[in-house]
């Protein structure tokens, strides 16, 4: 013990205090305790947002409702769903004929994953084309790949528990990508299936992740949305917000709109869920899996197209898979490969043609991924791989060096005089 | 405080420091590794590790094809002209060069895991355009040896252990 004088007052560390609420009764008393409420209020209903935002902007909410609605329709599933290899198809066809709306259920949990990378792919093209990725929002475009790698792992174990004959060769083909790691890959892919082959064992396990990952993006999708707070949105103009007359707030400007988006896209998923339920799917997976017989032509669900077609492109099992796991990864860095200060495509008339060659891209090379590899879908598969790679390392930096921007107004309230005017193009379809 | 005492205190918690991080690592790595080991296939799986197959039913220039650890075998019982076009391959035109005789135990029978090194597909008996199997998956061609010709595929079709238990059954495993 020491002689010398005892420290001062002893004074209460705490970062926040009790109270502080703008809220009284029992609001106030809860919310001076635990401030959500006035966090709800401060983010969501007073949060100030550009006033230029057009409806590309609303695919954040509506890939929100998505992941609701996938969360409840899949654990109304996992009440029925039997993740065994001997009664899972037998299972998942109760839940069709047996279970109280279990048609309903399953088709919106199936036909909701397909329109979640509906939502996604647009939500991306929105980024690439505004220039979202841009500083200071290069965080949220990162976490906002890892949402997608999440998303694609997650849609790809669904895909494999009703345990048809797509299941389960997707599931081989796809656990079989880590057979290519040198020396430890076989041991790695046993040790995934948890036996030789692709079984019940890899099937009890896909569910648990399936789960697990679900709501794992929930966790990641919180910290977009916080990030989104922190940066605030970009817009249609690119030119950051400086004072009033640029911005509306969030609610009830943002809110309704977004709800006319949501209802809109709920509409159309609603119209295929109803009357072509089993469109976005492949017959081959009504068939129960087979492991002595693969499909003449396994293809994987639409949205893994593109990447599939790059993954085949490539004659090198190794090369093939690093290639198809960097076509995305590399998204990641086009905040640095693409340096020019100009964020939105409507001022950069170059790097907006490259967009758009680049979404052409993409469906090419979606066509391609549900072609057979061989002759002239290869070649074209090629050169559509080696394009998607020149997008990024060489157009990207390249056209921040020699393109020139079109004449910009200084901010966001004069953009919107412009168009009026006519003097910007947008895309009409929506623009609103 | 004095200096001396301050001394004496902080290498104490340094060793504490240490000593904890220590069984912590320990520890963690300790619970750590079932929960990896877990993962891999479990003893009632390692213990169906072998099968007998009668052979006597297949007819020359036949195959058929064996579940084995969930994965399927093809047992082909070869034709003259399939086991001299797989003896007489020239190495050179061999992505995985193997010799013949080095993956049959009687070179009228060739047994294979009929999973395609590639991806894992089952590919097609008699298809392709070496006339041995077609992986429909990827585009991977094998020889009437199994060998891998053409194609994504890195290595030829893999030889499983097996013996010939009598003249018509062979045990694989
Ligand atoms: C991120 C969100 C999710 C995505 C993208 C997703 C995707 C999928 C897909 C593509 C299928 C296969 C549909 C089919 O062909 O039958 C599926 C099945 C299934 N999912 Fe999900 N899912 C998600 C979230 C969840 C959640 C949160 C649960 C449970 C809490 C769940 C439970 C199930 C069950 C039980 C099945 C099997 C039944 C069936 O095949 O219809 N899912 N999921
Ligand atoms: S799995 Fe056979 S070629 Fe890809």
């Amino acid at each position: 013990m020491s002689s010398e004088k005892p420290n001062q007052q002893y004074e209460p560390v705490h970062t926040n205090k009790v109270g502080g609420s703008p809220f009284t009764g029992v609001t106030g008393w809860i919310d001076n305790r635990l401030p959500i409420i006035r966090m709800f209020k401060h983010e969501y209903l007073d949060f100030q947002v550009p006033k230029s935002l057009s409806y590309f902007w609303s695919f954040g909410g509506i890939l929100t409702i998505c992941l609701i609605l996938l969360i409840v329709t899949g654990l109304s599933l996992g009440m029925h769903y039997k993740p065994d290899a001997k009664y899972a198809f037998d299972s998942v066809e109760k839940i069709m004929r047996d279970v109280n709306f279990g048609w309903l259920i399953r088709y919106a949990h199936m036909n909701l994953a397909s329109f979640f990378f509906i939502a996604v792919y647009l939500h991306i093209f929105r980024g690439l084309y505004y220039g979202s990725y841009k500083e200071p929002r290069q965080l949220m475009w990162l976490i906002g790949i890892v949402i997608f790698f999440l998303m694609m792992a997650t849609a790809f174990l669904g895909y494999t528990l009703p345990w048809g004959q797509m299941s389960y060769w997707g599931a081989t083909v796809i656990t079989n990508l880590f057979s290519a790691i040198p020396l430890v890959g076989e041991s790695v892919v046993t040790w995934l299936w948890g036996d030789y082959s692709v079984g019940d064992a890899a099937l009890n396990r896909f569910y648990v992740l399936h789960w697990l990952i679900a709501f794992l993006i929930v966790g990641v999708v919180a910290f977009h949305v916080i990030a989104l707070h922190i940066v605030g949105s970009n817009n249609p103009s690119g030119i950051e917000p400086k004072d009033t007359r640029d911005t509306v707030s969030f609610s009830p400007f943002t809110t309704s709109k977004d709800l006319v988006g949501m209802l809109v896209f709920l509409l159309i998923f609603v119209a295929v869920m109803m009357y072509a339920p089993n469109y976005l799917g492949h017959p081959d997976n009504y068939i129960p899996a087979n492991p002595l017989v693969t499909p003449a032509h396994i293809v994987p669900e639409w949205y893994f197209l593109p990447f599939y077609a790059i993954l085949r492109s490539i004659p090198d099992k190794l090369m093939g898979v690093i290639a198809m796991v960097s076509s995305i990864a590399i998204l990641g860095l086009l905040p640095w490969l693409d340096f020019s200060k100009v964020r939105s495509s409507v001022f950069r008339p170059i790097w907006k043609q490259c967009v758009f060659l680049f979404v052409l891209d993409f469906f090419v090379l979606m066509y391609i991924g549900g072609a057979p590899a061989e002759g002239i879908y290869l070649v074209i598969g090629r050169i559509g791989t080696a394009f998607w790679f020149a997008f990024f390392l060489i157009l990207a930096p390249l056209v921040s060096l020699i393109e020139k921007p079109l004449p910009m107004p200084d901010s966001i309230h004069e953009f919107e005089e412009w168009k009026k005017q006519g003097k910007i193009k947008t895309i009409k379809l929506f623009n609103r | 405080m004095s200096k001396k005492n301050n001394k004496d205190t902080s290498t104490r918690r340094d060793f504490l420091t240490t000593v904890t991080a220590t069984v912590g690592v320990v520890g963690v790595g300790a619970g750590v590794l079932p929960i990896i080991s877990q993962m891999n296939p479990d003893s009632s799986v390692k213990a169906l590790a072998s099968i007998e197959v009668d052979i006597s039913n297949i007819q020359e220039g036949k195959e058929i094809t064996v579940l084995w650890r969930g994965k399927p075998v093809f047992i082909k019982r070869r034709t003259k002209e399939e086991i001299q076009k797989a003896e007489q391959t020239n190495m050179k035109d061999l992505m995985d060069p193997q010799e013949d005789k080095d993956r049959v135990k009687k070179s009228e029978w060739l047994v294979v895991v009929g999973v395609c090194t590639h991806l894992g597909c089952v590919p097609i008996g008699g298809k392709g355009e070496y006339n041995g199997w077609f992986c429909p998956c990827h585009g991977s061609h094998y020889d009437t040896s199994g060998r891998i010709r053409k194609g994504p595929a890195p290595t030829n079709l893999e030889v499983p252990k097996y013996e010939f238990v009598s003249n018509n059954k062979i045990k694989i495993g």
